[in-house]
């Protein structure tokens, strides 16, 4: 199999627009939740999220019309315009703007979204039911299918290898650079520029998801409390928006043209719970199948790991399955392995978080250096494993793992390395 | 131009993104504003917004530059 390496990154997140903006507030240990303002909050349960930040681009504010033409971002729901914003990044910062038509049919897309479309699927059946089917825009369904974030991708650049997209709920970004790695290293494409986007920040979307209380509730006063993996006082997950996107390539062809290379994509795991829609499996076998089969993948053992990026969304149930299924995978080697739930700081981005969080697990490799998980104050279980509390860390890190795990009871995780010669 | 013109003009910078300048009478939207064939149905369904009326399919049709749009509205125009 053909090695798969990463060479470029983008992102927008709820602390800012870029990667390494986001990623040095991380370290810094801050959050980016706060009130929503957007839309009205008085009658929802949770009336706080971890929102993007528009503005004029300025103090690494969202600034759309540099991502999108204003009349197009008219057109789609905001996921879109979020996957057109971290895949023009990952593109620039990789260096790779296919001009040949060999070169554009060797590079694809796989950007993914775990909800897509909610506020135009909404506002737009208001519409039909209060003035008719004659209303409807031509584009509502174009701009609100999942697939259209790689449908814009794809144009935009002119990418006219694989055009795909995942839809695996809170599993999408990591099962988006698992495949897309796949089909490199298969000889589909020789470039992939994959990940995930998410704009589920609505009235829908957070009464949806306070109905199947899978919310933060508690916080209303101090939102930058709310997402506090693993401590006792955890109450559901913060819902968060943005976009992170990867630029995935072929080795020798990233070698060739000299191309900055981040780490290897080394491992990639897949597993179903076959147990409850919305409920992790108590005994947490899910993750620790798809954490084993990224591993045997790889090639490695658990102590080759040095980080872990968990899943920890700062549910009440769900952060504990995750950490006895990574000490059940650690064994001995737990003490020796940092693991932190970077949705501490950033909230949940569902469909977007896999994406994100790989490019954190790179980041670690890059800068050797763990980042926090904050708020957590304390652990609701005593575990071997440095859970990275309020600060991150200096230590090397050569070998991560990221996880992510989704309604429907898929999982997915997904191992990058250093790159050694 | 007429008033209803100008209403039209707007509506055309406002949902093509084009500058003012090229909206003019002989323009084309598909030719020359850059309209694809899903724009030019949302235009006619903003002018009917816009002017309280109903353009039927095959009236659209003949809608294609924006003076066609102007002299077809200020005849069925209600609002």
């Amino acid at each position: 199999m053909r090695r798969v390496v990463v060479t470029g990154l983008g992102m927008v997140s709820p602390l800012g627009c870029g990667v390494e903006p986001t990623w040095k507030r991380i370290l810094n240990g801050e959050s980016g939740a706060r009130p929503i303002e957007s839309f009205d909050v008085s009658d929802l349960q949770t009336k706080y999220a971890c929102t993007v930040v528009r503005g004029d681009g300025s103090n690494d504010t969202f600034n759309p019309d540099k991502w999108m033409e204003p009349k197009d971002q008219r057109k789609v729901d905001d996921f879109i315009v979020f996957a057109m914003a971290a895949a023009g990044q990952a593109l620039d910062d990789a260096n790779w703007h296919p001009e040949s038509e060999e070169d554009k049919c060797a590079t694809g897309t796989m950007i993914g979204s775990g909800i897509g479309g909610l506020n135009g699927i909404a506002d737009t059946a208001i519409l039909l039911k209060e003035r008719g089917p004659r209303r409807v825009s031509p584009f509502f369904i174009p701009g609100r299918l999942i697939n259209l974030a790689s449908g814009y991708v794809s144009i935009a650049h002119g990418l006219k290898g694989p055009n795909h997209s995942v839809v695996t709920a809170c599993s999408t970004g990591a099962h988006a650079v698992g495949d897309a790695a796949r089909l490199i290293a298969l000889g589909d494409a020789d470039v992939m520029v994959a990940g995930g986007a998410e704009s589920p920040i609505s009235r829908i979307g957070i009464a949806g998801f306070n109905a199947a209380r899978a919310l933060s509730t508690g916080f209303n006063e101090t939102p930058e409390k709310a997402s506090r993996p693993y401590d006792k006082d955890r109450d559901g997950f913060v819902m968060g928006e943005g976009a992170g996107v990867l630029v995935l390539e072929e080795l020798d062809h990233a070698q060739r043209r000299g191309a900055r290379i981040y780490a290897e994509v080394i491992g990639y795991g897949l597993s179903g719970d076959a147990y409850h829609i919305t409920s992790p499996s108590p005994d947490g076998d899910g993750g620790f199948r798809s954490m084993s089969a990224a591993l045997k993948r790889a090639g490695l053992t658990p102590s080759d790991l040095d980080y872990i990026n968990a899943h920890g969304t700062s549910t009440p149930l769900g952060d504990e399955i995750e950490l006895g299924a990574v000490e059940r995978l650690l064994g001995n080697a737990a003490s020796k392995v940092a693991m932190s739930s970077t949705k501490s700081s950033t909230g949940h981005l569902l469909g977007a978080a896999g994406a994100i969080e790989a490019i954190f697990a790179i980041l670690a490799i890059r800068d050797n250096v763990v980042p926090p998980t904050i708020n957590l104050d304390s652990p609701s279980v005593a575990t071997a494993i440095d859970l990275v509390p309020h600060v991150a860390k200096k230590r090397e890190v050569n070998v991560a793992l990221s996880n992510s795990f989704g309604f429907g009871g898929t999982n997915a995780s997904v191992i990058v390395r250093r790159l050694v010669h | 131009m007429s008033d209803i013109g100008e209403r039209v003009k707007k509506i055309v910078v406002e949902h093509l993104g084009v500058e003012p300048e090229k909206v003019v009478d002989n323009a084309s939207f598909i030719d020359d504003l850059g309209a694809d064939s899903l724009d030019t149905v949302e235009l006619v369904m903003a002018f009917e917004e816009e002017f309280g009326c109903e353009i039927p399919d095959d009236a659209a049709e003949t809608i294609l530059t924006v003076g066609d749009a102007t002299k077809f509205l200020e005849k069925n125009a209600k609002s």
